[in-house]
């Protein structure tokens, strides 16, 4: 061991554990005072004069705005004594302030001066109300939603895994499923619908088809090129080792092929989320893409919004999920997008 | 008794094979035209000898180097370990390549155990792992990812995933090539250490006549391609050897002529 190649390494663990420290960290948090000031700004608009429709949780919406205020100020002095905390609050300042702002705008031209049309524009106060009052619906919605995209983001992506991994190894199956892949692969699954509709038993079942046809082309040629992209040196050094085609496949081929799956993985996901939403209106009578079309069947426009939102998280938090997985399965990569 | 000490006497690991290669001839195909690499090769290598393959940088060394791992097979001739012929790869015939080509995704540890785990091996000669990263001098790196690593690093940890296999034949393919000067002058020592520790045959692919003097104890020149044996050369000199031994600056010169190269 020479001391160039310790100091190489040493320097190279240094880069990725230190982390550069905040100099204003420990003294009062100013930016804070400014938050809790525009807090308190969407507060005193939400109650400043009576609402021009009819909402029920409009003094609610005000005292959780006026709460968050006074949180915030509170931070704002002890920034000093609740650390990692005050931190992640800091660098959060610009967020902070122009939320506030941007609720306050909203219940201005909505609940306070008629300028955007009503009821398709509801105030932040119907959100609130929404998720008082309609939680449940909307929570089955979402529990209906999660099991069907599971189910078949689930299947499509283990097929078109397993489907990749014999089309990059085997000339057989290259010769068979490429030229239909081909021809079937760009169709949009959605374009199935009217099909798999009166072909599958329940419109259930045909959305869970159609998922995973949505998310498995997408897998499959990702997976496919990674595995074809693998270098043949790698498979010459396990060969010269005494590796056989088993383990060719799953310990060298795979693993190299590991990041163009996830790539795979990902843009899967999207479409599934394309196709879940699509099969809900149309077929199933469950789910948040059912929840938005029954709201706006009854013209309630609030409920739409806040099944939007929670859809945003729900499709989110999956992403989050699957970036997650991969950066603790590909650790061993440099420069990983973050999420 | 006698039987015991012989063995406490013999080298670590298994002890070299013999490698004849037969006027092995080899060509490439390369859209439609016919490409000549090797023609007409004849060569033998002793049990733990050393062996030198010099020649001008892509005249077909490298190619030999595949047929002798078995990873590919001659279009002539006959290439025989033991006298047995070679007819796929085998973990007595390990190649160490000019990248490390070590797995991304395998820690140091990792990489090194390949061999053993691929065949069933890891779990009940787990040791050997650690002992061949010592070998090398890497431990305490043995949870390093390859891109932690600097070249030289890289390619020792590529050298211990080769001889945790304890092979009969080491077949290195220009290994210290893209090494930086220093680093390279310090592992060719390293090379002939655990080469004479060990007593397994080598084969060294190189295009540098001083590596090829300072580690061989013959040197075989090739011509250009397609590559044929011009001379071979013993090197009749003692280790370890020092790289201005007049007798190894003089048959430096000598090799340099041969290359065409002296002036």
């Amino acid at each position: 061991m020479t001391d160039t190649d310790v100091t190489t390494l040493a320097a190279s663990t240094d880069v990725a554990g230190v982390e550069p420290r905040d100099r204003s960290a420990g003294s009062v948090w100013f930016g804070g005072i400014a938050a809790a000031a525009a807090w308190l700004i969407a507060s005193l608009v939400t109650t400043s004069r009576p609402d021009v429709g009819d909402w029920s949780r409009t003094d609610e919406f005000a005292i959780a705005l006026m709460a968050t205020a006074a949180a915030l100020a509170v931070a704002a002095i002890a920034a000093r004594w609740i650390g990692p905390l005050a931190a992640r609050l800091r660098t959060a300042t610009p967020w902070l302030i122009v939320i506030p702002l941007a609720i306050a705008a909203w219940e201005a031209v909505t609940a306070k001066f008629p300028v955007l049309p009503q009821p398709f524009f509801p105030p932040p106060q119907a959100l609130i109300e929404v998720y008082t009052d309609d939680w449940q619906r909307l929570g089955t919605s979402v529990l209906h939603s999660l099991r069907l995209l599971a189910i078949g983001y689930l299947l499509g992506a283990t097929a078109g895994f397993l489907l990749g991994v014999s089309l990059g190894w085997s000339r057989a199956v290259g010769y068979w499923v490429h030229p239909v892949l081909r021809l079937i692969g760009p169709l949009p699954a959605t374009a199935w619908l009217p099909l798999a509709f009166f072909a599958f038993p329940s419109s259930w079942s045909a959305s869970i088809f159609l998922i995973a046809l949505a998310t498995g082309f997408p897998v499959t040629i990702l997976t496919w090129s990674g595995v074809a992209g693998v270098s043949g040196a790698y498979y010459d050094v396990a060969r010269t080792l005494g590796a056989n085609g088993r383990f060719l496949v799953l310990k060298v081929a795979i693993p190299a092929a590991l990041p163009h799956v996830f790539v795979g993985l990902f843009m899967g996901l999207g479409a599934s989320f394309a196709v879940l939403v699509v099969a809900e209106m149309l077929g199933v009578k469950a789910g948040l893409g059912w929840y938005l079309q029954w709201a706006q069947g009854w013209a309630s426009y609030g409920n739409m919004y806040a099944a939007l939102l929670v859809m945003a998280l729900m499709c989110s938090g999956l992403i989050t999920l699957l970036f997650r997985v991969r950066d603790h399965l590909l650790a061993w990569q440099r420069g990983l997008v973050r999420w | 008794m006698v039987a015991a000490d012989v063995r406490l006497a013999a080298p670590r690991g298994r002890a070299g094979t013999r490698l004849e290669v037969r006027d092995v001839s080899h060509h490439f195909e390369l859209e439609g035209k016919t490409l000549p690499v090797l023609d007409g090769v004849t060569l033998q290598a002793e049990p733990g000898e050393l062996v030198a393959l010099l020649g001008p940088s892509g005249c077909g060394k490298s190619t030999l180097l595949r047929l002798v791992a078995g990873l590919d097979r001659p279009r002539s001739g006959g290439l025989l370990v033991d006298g047995t012929p070679i007819d796929g790869p085998d973990p007595s015939r390990v190649v160490v390549f000019q990248d490390p080509t070590l797995y991304p995704w395998r820690t140091v540890y990792g990489n090194v155990a390949l061999g053993l785990e691929a065949r069933g091996l890891l779990r009940s000669q787990r040791a050997r792992v650690d002992d061949a990263l010592e070998l090398v001098g890497l431990s305490g790196f043995d949870r390093a990812y390859p891109h932690q690593l600097s070249g030289g690093m890289a390619q020792r940890a590529a050298l211990a995933r080769a001889l945790v296999n304890e092979p009969s034949l080491l077949i290195l393919d220009e290994p210290l090539g893209k090494l930086d000067s220093l680093t390279r002058i310090s592992m060719q020592t390293e090379l002939v250490r655990l080469w004479r520790d060990a007593g397994f045959t080598a084969l060294l692919v190189t295009h540098d006549v001083e590596e090829a003097l300072f580690m061989a104890n013959r040197v075989i020149v090739f011509s250009d391609r397609p590559a044929r044996i011009k001379a071979e050369i013993v090197v009749d000199s003692a280790y370890p050897r020092h790289r201005d031994d007049p007798y190894l600056v003089d048959l430096r010169r000598r090799l340099l002529e041969l290359l065409g190269c002296a002036p």
